[in-house]
């Protein structure tokens, strides 16, 4: 797949073996010095991401086509494993809408448990027009409201543009979840703070894919970096129609659609 | 069971799946509906001072206490709401000042410390340094301190007090103004929820504030005087109805157009506001803020105070005209906390994907529960008997400067 290498950061191997290597001679010489000293500022300097890794270089986005979507859910069971989101069918990450739409016009849409497990085959009564599935998550807006409302700054957008939220920083407010247009935030029972895709920053950062995107075994969901002509999602904007959820709300997703219905919302 | 698997049961048509948990509950009904007090009692209280409206001079000083207790209280509810309160500081610590609600901590202490605070202490100086002379005891140390220390009372220096509260008040009515705006700007501000995404939201927030206000002020007024066992002073509660009626008017004026435009644009969300209007929000708002909270009201003023004639429509006893206007007061704070609800509630019963509605799920205990919010609605009642125990705003109780003279 030479696809990941146009997103991975040049690795810099030296630099961060010197380093591990520098932390475990000075653990082991002079662990009475350590004691003085705030064990989690060392462990937040160990899981720095690479030294190498430059955010203003890097702009992502993912695009996802709806028609090679089958509504497997692997997507949105993937994402709660990676991101330990809580399992139960009302916190999402990402999820997967079935959309079924009748010859009389009427709209069907469900997601039952996220489409974790897919989607169970449903009669029609009536005649179907079309359907298909549309995998849905944050929309990494480049103008995003919820960042807008946030009264303490807890939630951010990154420079390579991934909006984040800061969990020792939310004070739990909520008011980002009301602002969002998308539904894409969920208050952590755990934690109770605002939590949200972050299109699997701790992947992306060392090259690696998004959990949904790694997963998909159709290749509806494409992610890539918007700066760099040759990625992924370079081409895939070039070789598709794009439409935008809501795009009249001018937050400018970062989600793009090819194959989008008007149903869809 | 998790109460949420019981929502799912009760969804019709579909959610977004995170919008099965409704976010903000009664504690965020109650603080716009205690904020809008505030403002109210303020406005009302402002009418004396700028407009010299002498009828109502008798609530004056009750209506700056009333605010000030009731502003206090306000934020209780939203802090009790938070994941975080003990956060919460870093609103004042590190603001978003893109965030309208970051920007309420400074509106909120701009009010408390420069606008209400000031104004009681001003009003009061002079009769905190005669009440100090004469008490003994605590009460004495109490209004010493309370004084700051400012004991002169001169005519130069009441003159002084007197100029500096007259201008305190008018920068106070476009602050209470901002006060409630803000809170109604929180909600029309998110372009997200098209229920709640209007132009008009801040400006129904701030004359509903005021209804609720003049209509809080005649009952805690009319209840006072009852329980202190004096004459009800009748121009005061005529002249109180008669605002209360116009206000009412103005308010549910602007709610009609509201409602006029959203159905005349028709927008894409208008057929899941409808369902919502006539299916989960049917007894709120049709019922208790339309009906009772609003034409029921206006109907009993506008026939029985001398808003409209001055003897009114329907010529009454006075001891049934005050119980009616109690009546009228009573039925608007139902409407008004109705609204407040419809409002805040009602946003988050649609989904954002305009497909479907959800339930919302009142727990009793813990802290977001209706025993905390039916607390903080009796707490303001309480902290203003205890202000009003400080602070006796009874004409009888105010001193005069030549009284300690003829000693």
């Amino acid at each position: 797949m030479d696809d990941s290498k146009h997103i991975s950061p040049p690795a810099d191997q030296p630099a961060s073996e010197s380093r591990r290597e520098f932390l475990h001679t000075f653990s082991l010489a002079a662990p009475l010095l350590l004691l003085g000293l705030r064990i989690s500022a060392i462990e937040a300097l160990a899981a720095e991401p690479d030294a190498a890794y430059n955010a203003r270089e890097h702009y992502y986005g993912m695009g996802i086509d709806v028609s090679k979507c089958i509504g497997c859910g692997r997507c949105a069971d993937a994402c709660k494993n990676e991101n330990d989101v809580p399992r139960e069918p009302y916190y999402f990450r990402t999820w997967v809408e079935r959309y079924v739409i009748g010859a009389d016009g009427e709209t069907d849409v469900d997601s039952p448990n996220g489409g974790i497990g897919g989607f169970a085959s449903k009669i029609p009564e009536k005649e179907i027009l079309r359907t298909f599935f549309v995998p849905k998550l944050c929309n990494q807006c480049t103008d995003p409201p919820c960042v807008q409302v946030c009264p303490v700054g807890a939630t951010f957008a990154t420079e390579d543009g991934v909006v984040l939220v800061d969990n020792d920083y939310c004070i739990g407010c909520r008011y980002c979840i009301q602002a969002c247009p998308y539904g894409a935030r969920f208050l952590d029972p755990r934690t109770h703070t605002a939590n949200k895709c972050t299109f699997c920053y701790h992947r992306v950062v060392k090259g690696l894919l998004p959990a949904c995107v790694e997963v998909c075994p159709t290749g509806a969901r494409v992610f890539g970096d918007l700066r760099q002509h040759n990625s992924p999602l370079a081409r895939f904007t070039r070789f598709n129609k794009i439409m935008t959820l809501k795009p009249h709300l001018n937050t400018k997703p970062k989600v793009f659609y090819a194959q989008l219905d008007e149903e869809v919302r | 069971m998790d109460p949420l698997q019981e929502v799912l049961r009760q969804v019709t048509g579909y959610i977004y799946p995170n919008e099965v948990e409704l976010h903000w509950g009664l504690l965020v009904v109650v603080y716009p509906y205690l904020t809008g007090l505030v403002a109210g009692a303020f406005i009302l209280a402002s009418l004396v001072r700028i407009f010299d409206v002498k009828e109502v001079q008798p609530t004056y000083r009750l209506a700056l206490l009333t605010a000030l207790a009731y502003l206090i209280v306000a934020p209780l509810a939203l802090l009790a709401h938070l994941g975080h309160p003990l956060r919460s500081f870093e609103i004042f610590l590190t603001p978003n000042f893109h965030s309208a609600m970051a920007m309420f901590g400074f509106v909120y202490a701009w009010y408390l410390m420069v606008v209400l605070l000031l104004e009681i202490w001003l009003d009061y100086r002079k009769d905190m340094v005669l009440w100090a002379q004469k008490e003994t005891g605590l009460r004495r140390w109490v209004h010493r301190l309370l004084t700051l220390g400012a004991n002169d009372i001169s005519p130069n220096a009441l003159r002084f007090d007197r100029r500096a509260s007259r201008f305190i008040t008018l920068i106070g009515i476009p602050s209470a103004f901002l006060l409630h705006g803000y809170v109604g700007f929180i909600f029309g501000s998110v372009k997200a929820n098209p229920w709640w995404s209007s132009v008009l939201i801040p400006v129904v927030f701030l004359f509903s504030a005021i209804v609720s206000g003049i209509a809080l002020m005649l009952l805690i007024y009319f209840l006072s005087t009852l329980l202190r066992a004096k004459p009800v002073d009748m121009p005061c509660m005529d002249k109180l109805a008669s605002f209360l009626f116009y206000a009412l008017v103005v308010d549910f004026s602007l709610e009609m157009l509201d409602f006029i435009h959203r159905l005349y644009e028709a927008e894409e969300s208008i057929h899941i506001l409808s369902q919502l209007v006539f299916s989960r929000l049917f007894l709120s708002l049709i019922i208790l803020q339309a009906f009772l909270g609003t034409v029921v009201p206006l109907v009993l003023l506008g026939s029985v105070s001398p808003a409209l004639r001055r003897k009114g429509i329907l010529a009454l006893p006075e001891e049934l005209r005050r119980l009616l206007y109690a009546g009228a007061a009573i039925l608007i704070q139902i409407g008004i906390f109705s609204t407040r609800w419809n409002v805040v509630i009602g946003g988050q019963l649609f989904s954002k994907s305009l497909r479907g509605l959800t339930v919302y799920k009142m727990q009793l205990m813990g802290l977001e529960g209706l025993f905390t919010s039916a607390f903080l609605l009796l707490l303001p009642i309480l902290l203003l008997l205890l202000l009003i125990y400080i602070l006796p705003p009874w004409p009888e109780s105010e001193q005069h400067v030549e009284a300690p003279a003829g000693d």
